[in-house]
């Protein structure tokens, strides 16, 4: 499915860009925001999940694929009310093939090969969809000081972050945030879990 | 045996806003010591009226500092009228004792007396009166403990100051405010989202804690007198760590708004433009100032693994506090300045360790796997942190030679991030 050159070539790219960069590649610096403690992010999830009905064709083009979230959003009895897509604003959904977590290994930041085509599909979405927001919220799994943990989620969502960049995000889009342990997506605490703990989430706001 | 108190701790149920669930926690004190001084603490005459075991509270209290061991009083009837029988206490193996009485007044208050008692010498070391409300009566009777400690230590007692710490359960985040040995506690915020890493100001009247409110963890500033919250930063990206510098005018803090985790400084009135302390392309966090005034020390990874260093407080260079351990992280430094408190892994077990900085001596303190979050009582004798036993979460508090620690609180959630905090002013 996903043998395409133009992916493994852009893999590679972004694959020598890291190792040449190193985690000293600078992430933009932006303006502080001084935004409201509201719970910002309840639309954040569904955001992203949402509107994703439409994105099954996505998988035919490459870096316009996500454009196609524009195409009707249904195909069964979509013709009948044509306005409604016209006068629509918003911004393109986020394709539904694309993941939203990635996962790293035990005191690792660096974004496992596997995971560089999610990275890269995140950075097509961004680059034409200038207008959508991105968080990156580092976790790790429940060993170790919750404060250095907190760091060092800092550290795998920065990875990410960086990632984005070198691919051509505007550093504005894109927010790194850390959750250390205190959020992990599955309990127990033994391997199994750990492994799916230690993540970075693609939130969208 | 009796070295028990049993108390009903509050703890928030899971959907309903009121103190319901209830689970219980004892404070048990195992070990020995080298020169605790045996004394007497036979129950209070009229205790039986009171809703509080003040003698039981006094005793676990004294016991827990390391300095004194209970001596059986066998159940002899005293009080501060009474005449010392030095021969008797001196037989029973108690170098002091401590009688006195608790009455209940007309207007539902009570009347508590105490008075110690060299029995070596056959000397009366004095005692006091208290006229309290039945709220007041833990307090009473950690003001006890801190008269005899005075009295037979010389220095000053930490029995009436005050710990804070997280709970978790249900879904709900509370942070908390009890008495020094886990009593008495206070819930002071509520959050769906996590809070953590909770720092007392030096005077203890406000509490700086990071909460993930927004989705995203900031640092807030709670006013202990009027029980609200500040926002303190909520720069782009991660706020965390708050500590406060010696004058408490500065928190000290991680934030990622420039990049990587390093540590700035913010005016703790004023807030504004943070001033960032340090530069380094690595991990730099868990700041914590030393009460001097001259050192904030802190982790970094920057030699790939975590090691604590320090720099002065206006920041600058960065040295390296060489433990002889790969692994360290959340230092906490001793109000003389003399020792820091760490946590270091070994063999993945996560171990609170102390060093001596002035002999460079490092010795483990405990024998958990999961301790957290130390910090030195205001008199620089005890050790608070967080660990786990039998799979419980627990607060402990520990003698600096690792010899006498006692279990504060446990509960089957989550129950973590405790912070000692200062003196009363």
């Amino acid at each position: 499915m996903k043998s395409r050159p133009m992916i493994a070539m852009s893999v590679l790219a972004v694959s020598l860009l890291l190792g040449a960069c190193g985690s000293r590649v600078k992430l933009n610096e932006v303006a502080v925001e001084d935004r409201n403690i509201t719970g910002a992010n309840a639309a954040a999830s569904s955001g992203a999940a949402g509107g994703a009905g439409s994105a099954s064709g996505s998988g035919a083009s490459s870096a316009q694929g996500a454009g196609a979230a524009l195409a009707p959003a249904t195909s069964a009895g979509a013709s009948i009310a044509p306005s409604d897509l016209a006068a629509r604003k918003g911004p393109a959904a986020v394709p539904s093939d694309l993941a939203l977590v990635i996962y790293f290994d035990y005191d690792s930041f660096e974004i496992k090969p596997e995971f560089q085509p999610v990275v890269q599909g995140h950075a097509r979405y961004l680059s034409v969809n200038k207008d959508r927001k991105l968080v990156l919220e580092g976790h790790t799994d429940e060993r170790g000081g919750r404060e250095y943990n907190l760091a060092l989620g800092q550290k795998r969502a920065e990875s990410v972050s960086r990632a984005l960049s070198v691919l051509g995000v505007t550093g504005a889009q894109v927010e790194s945030v850390s959750f250390g342990q205190e959020t992990p997506a599955a309990t127990g605490s033994d391997e199994v879990a750990f492994q799916k703990n230690r993540r970075v989430e693609f939130r969208y706001r | 045996m009796t070295g028990f108190l049993n108390r009903r701790l509050l703890v928030l149920g899971a959907l309903s806003a009121p103190l319901t669930a209830r689970a219980q926690f004892r404070v048990e004190v195992s070990g020995l010591g080298m020169a605790q001084l045996p004394i007497a603490l036979p129950a209070l005459r009229g205790e039986g009226v009171a809703p509080q075991a003040v003698s039981a509270v006094v005793r676990a209290d004294l016991e827990r500092s390391g300095m004194f061991r209970a001596v059986e009083a066998g159940g002899a009837v005293v009080d501060e009228t009474s005449q010392l029988d030095s021969a008797l206490w001196r037989q029973r193996g108690a170098d002091f004792m401590v009688a006195g009485s608790i009455s209940a007044l007309a207007n539902g208050s009570f009347d508590v007396r105490f008075r110690l008692w060299d029995a070596v010498r056959a000397q009366d070391l004095g005692g006091q009166a208290f006229a309290v409300t039945r709220s007041d009566l833990r307090g009473v009777a950690h003001r006890i403990a801190d008269f005899i400690y005075e009295k037979l230590i010389g220095e000053k007692g930490v029995f009436s100051t005050r710990i804070t710490f997280v709970t978790r359960a249900g879904g709900r985040h509370t942070l908390w405010v009890a008495d020094a040995d886990g009593g008495n506690p206070q819930p002071v915020r509520f959050s769906p989202e996590p809070i953590i890493s909770p720092s007392w100001s030096p005077s203890g009247s406000h509490l700086a804690y990071v909460s993930f409110e927004s989705r995203k963890p900031d640092i807030f500033v709670l006013d202990m007198k009027t029980g609200r919250p500040r926002l303190m930063a909520n720069f782009r990206g991660s706020n965390s760590a708050p500590a406060w510098s010696a004058d408490g005018r500065q928190i000290v803090a991680t934030l990622s708004r420039d990049g990587g985790s390093q540590i700035f400084a913010i005016d703790a009135t004023l807030g504004g433009e943070p001033r960032r302390l340090i530069q380094s392309g690595s991990i730099d966090t868990e700041p914590v100032c030393s009460a001097d005034g001259r050192w904030i020390y802190f982790v970094s990874d920057r030699s790939g693994s975590p090691q604590i260093y320090r720099m002065a407080t206006s920041g600058g260079q960065a040295e390296w506090v060489n433990t002889g351990l790969r692994y360290n992280i959340s230092p906490a430094v001793s109000p003389d300045g003399r020792f820091i408190a760490f946590v270091a892994r070994l063999d993945n077990a996560f171990r609170l360790h102390l060093m001596d900085l002035s002999t460079r001596a490092v010795t483990p303190l405990s024998d958990t796997a999961a301790d957290e979050s130390p910090s030195f009582s205001p008199n620089g004798r005890l050790i608070l942190y967080a660990t786990q036993q039998q799979g419980r979460d627990q607060l402990m508090t520990t003698t600096l030679d690792g010899r006498i620690r006692a279990a504060l609180l446990g509960q089957n959630g989550s129950i973590r991030d405790p912070q000692w905090g200062p003196y009363a002013q």
